[in-house]
């Protein structure tokens, strides 16, 4: 189906039905409970989960298959996003030219950058890379002030050039849109004491989730795909069987780079700003964690781990102590104070250290990332199947 | 002329002179062994031939090409294949798929971004590869990792992958090296297997006499890189020259 095995349409079809269906999926809990705060189906964090999920999944295609550590994948992202709202400032506030102007600049600038950092393998390349984000970082941040807007960075106003679009109307607001649909445009469904909400610019990244997703399935299944494979595996074997590593690991840096820049100028589209802290070291970072963690060279992997990350970026990091003190009233005033001292480091801005602490226990017991750990329940599950069927037909003795 | 015809090669390595003086020519459809005790530049032959090293002076020609400031993949290209001392084989790959990469890399050459077909809709590559693991008897373990298999298998893998590419020059390092007898008789009868199934010439770096006196038809002895003699196994085992530089007692044995 569509140039798909059986078991990977599966995997598609189960990705597009719960990207269809996050927002109910991910608003378990009525709006006036206590678990509301659980809640991630709001329309901000939706965007952020497949934004990053393409993120990741580009990262992946580099990083998964060929095994080049990137460590300045985030520099590919600012610059697609600087190159998106540049289009939605001169031509028009429609999301397409940015998003595609986005993938264009993102991936002539890692043709540069892969160029040259593919000429070293290993710990070199990953510093090489740092260093190539690092200095765009710095670029954005400073030299380059008058494309990039320095520290305070970009946003669409209301006197921009727009050539495409008609002048606006007093007291109308330069919005994103996609051919007339807002992207901030919401729709709630209340159904009891739930709140759903569908929102369209969650939507449309939902959409680009899902076809950037397929199109990873076509890479890792083709003979392309296979040498980058070959690259990570052996590279002695692979250049005595006549092949040429370089290009492969270019191309594969080129289109990861792309996906990057996508996903960047997703950003600008839900959200029309740009910063240069977007390209900093620790965004690089964010990335490889989110691969490492959902399970890297998987196809679903990195989309597990750029949502489990997210989430507790978010929802983590906004339980504070008030909100502590609400759950554990019931406790004696003692007690309660205790567990609420050792709780507390790891909630509100400690949530880095609750990720820390998932990230090491991920790579220590399970260094196949979340994939592994599903991987497991189901070989348990299957295992125990096995057993009660074999307990069936032997009799007992 | 040979297929091969290494003249007057030089290589140093500070104040190690490797080769001196090398030459050697390799005849069409033989197998050729190439001798001799450690530090006698069988490697250092073998990395000139390959692309890995660039020689000081002298000229390798291949099929009446020059080889030398090639890169290894394209020397590959031009039909030499090489067996590694340690297989070198793509491990975390199935055997299947470790099989199929120089069937891709024969057809389509060095790179080609062919990133949208599926790999399993190439019938006519996955058919040859099969067809080739069914001739070395590991059909069965097709979607195996490549990693996980004895190091007898994996010597075939890799000989089986080289053969694949339908190359005109086999080079194996030391095929058997570190191998129980019973992976060395193997290995030893699949060689002749391909000798006799098909057009190729081989050149064989090995230290086992017994793999040596099986297999070549032509031998060459080095000693402090350069060639000592050039003969036929059975004038070999009795050259004096031969039995006092290397051999000793167990060419007799």
């Amino acid at each position: 189906m569509l140039g798909m095995t059986r078991k990977d349409a599966m995997m598609l079809a189960i990705v597009a039905i719960v990207a269809l269906l996050a927002p109910f999926i991910l608003n378990p809990f009525p709006v006036d409970s206590g678990f509301a705060q659980f809640n991630a189906g709001y329309p901000d964090l939706m965007q952020r989960f497949a934004i990053f999920g393409i993120f990741a999944i580009g990262f992946n295609i580099l990083f998964g298959l060929t095994g080049y550590l990137s460590f300045g994948h985030a520099a590919f992202l600012g610059v697609g996003s600087y190159a998106a709202i540049w289009m939605m400032k001169l031509l028009t506030t429609n999301i397409l030219p940015g998003m595609v102007m986005g993938i264009i600049v993102a991936g002539l600038f890692a043709l540069v950058v892969g160029f040259i950092s593919l000429r070293r393998s290993g710990i070199y390349f990953a510093i090489l890379t740092l260093a190539f984000a690092q200095m765009s970082y710095a670029l954005a941040y400073s030299v380059l002030t008058p494309i990039t807007g320095g520290e305070t960075g970009l946003q669409l106003k209301l006197n921009d050039a727009r050539v495409l679009d008609a002048p606006l109307a007093p007291g109308e607001r330069a919005d994103a849109n996609l051919f007339g649909i807002d992207m901030t445009s919401s729709y709630d469904l209340i159904v009891g004491g739930w709140q759903f909400t569908f929102n369209a610019g969650y939507y449309i990244a939902a959409v680009v989730l899902v076809l950037a997703f397929y199109l990873s399935i076509r890479i890792f299944r083709s003979p392309f795909g296979m040498m980058l494979r070959a690259i990570k595996s052996n590279n002695t074997r692979m250049t005595y069987t006549g092949l040429n590593a370089r290009p492969y690991a270019l191309a594969a840096f080129v289109i990861s780079g792309m996906y990057a820049g996508l996903a960047g100028g997703l950003m600008v589209a839900m959200d029309t700003q740009v910063g240069p802290e977007r390209m900093f070291w620790t965004a690089s970072g964010e990335v490889v964690l989110m691969t490492i963690l959902g399970g890297a060279g998987t196809l679903i992997g990195p989309v597990l781990g750029a949502g489990l990350i997210k989430y507790m970026e978010n929802i983590i990091s906004k339980i504070n102590s008030s909100i502590l003190h609400e759950w554990f009233y019931w406790m004696p005033d003692g007690l309660e104070d205790f567990v609420i001292t050792l709780i507390y480091p790891f909630v509100g801005k400690g949530w880095h250290l609750t990720l820390g602490i998932v990230f090491m226990l991920v790579v220590i017991f399970l260094p196949g990332g979340l994939v592994e750990g599903g991987q497991r329940i189901k070989r348990l599950f299957e295992s125990k199947k096995a057993r009660k069927t074999s307990d069936q037909t032997t009799p007992a003795e | 002329m040979g297929i091969l015809e290494v003249k007057n090669v030089n290589k140093r390595f500070g104040g190690l002179q490797a080769l001196s003086d090398m030459n050697l020519s390799i005849a069409e459809n033989t197998v050729h062994a190439i001798i001799g005790p450690n530090g006698a530049g069988k490697s250092t032959l073998l990395n000139v031939l390959v692309g890995k090293l660039i020689p000081d002076t002298g000229s390798v020609m291949f099929d009446g090409q020059s080889v030398l400031g090639r890169k290894p993949y394209e020397i590959n290209q031009m039909g030499i294949s090489r067996v590694f001392q340690t297989p070198e084989i793509f491990g975390d790959l199935t055997v299947l798929e470790n099989m199929m990469i120089p069937i891709f890399a024969k057809r389509d050459g060095a790179f080609r971004m062919h990133a949208i077909e599926s790999v399993g809709n190439e019938r006519a590559v996955v058919q040859q590869a099969e067809h080739m693991l069914e001739s070395l008897n590991m059909a069965d373990q097709r979607h195996n990792h490549s990693a996980s298999m004895s190091r007898g298998n994996k010597r075939r893998l890799e000989i089986g992958m080289c053969l694949s590419q339908e190359p005109r020059l086999l080079l194996l390092d030391e095929p058997t090296a570190g191998m129980a007898r019973a992976d060395t008789n193997n290995t030893i009868d699949l060689l002749k297997q391909i000798k006799e199934e098909r057009d190729i010439t081989i050149a064989i770096i090995e230290h086992d006499m017994h793999v040596v006196f099986s297999l070549a038809e032509r031998i060459t002895v080095l000693a402090q890189g350069t060639p000592l003699v050039e003969d036929t196994p059975d004038n070999i085992k009795g050259h004096p020259k031969v039995r006092e530089a290397y051999l000793g007692e167990s060419a007799t044995a």
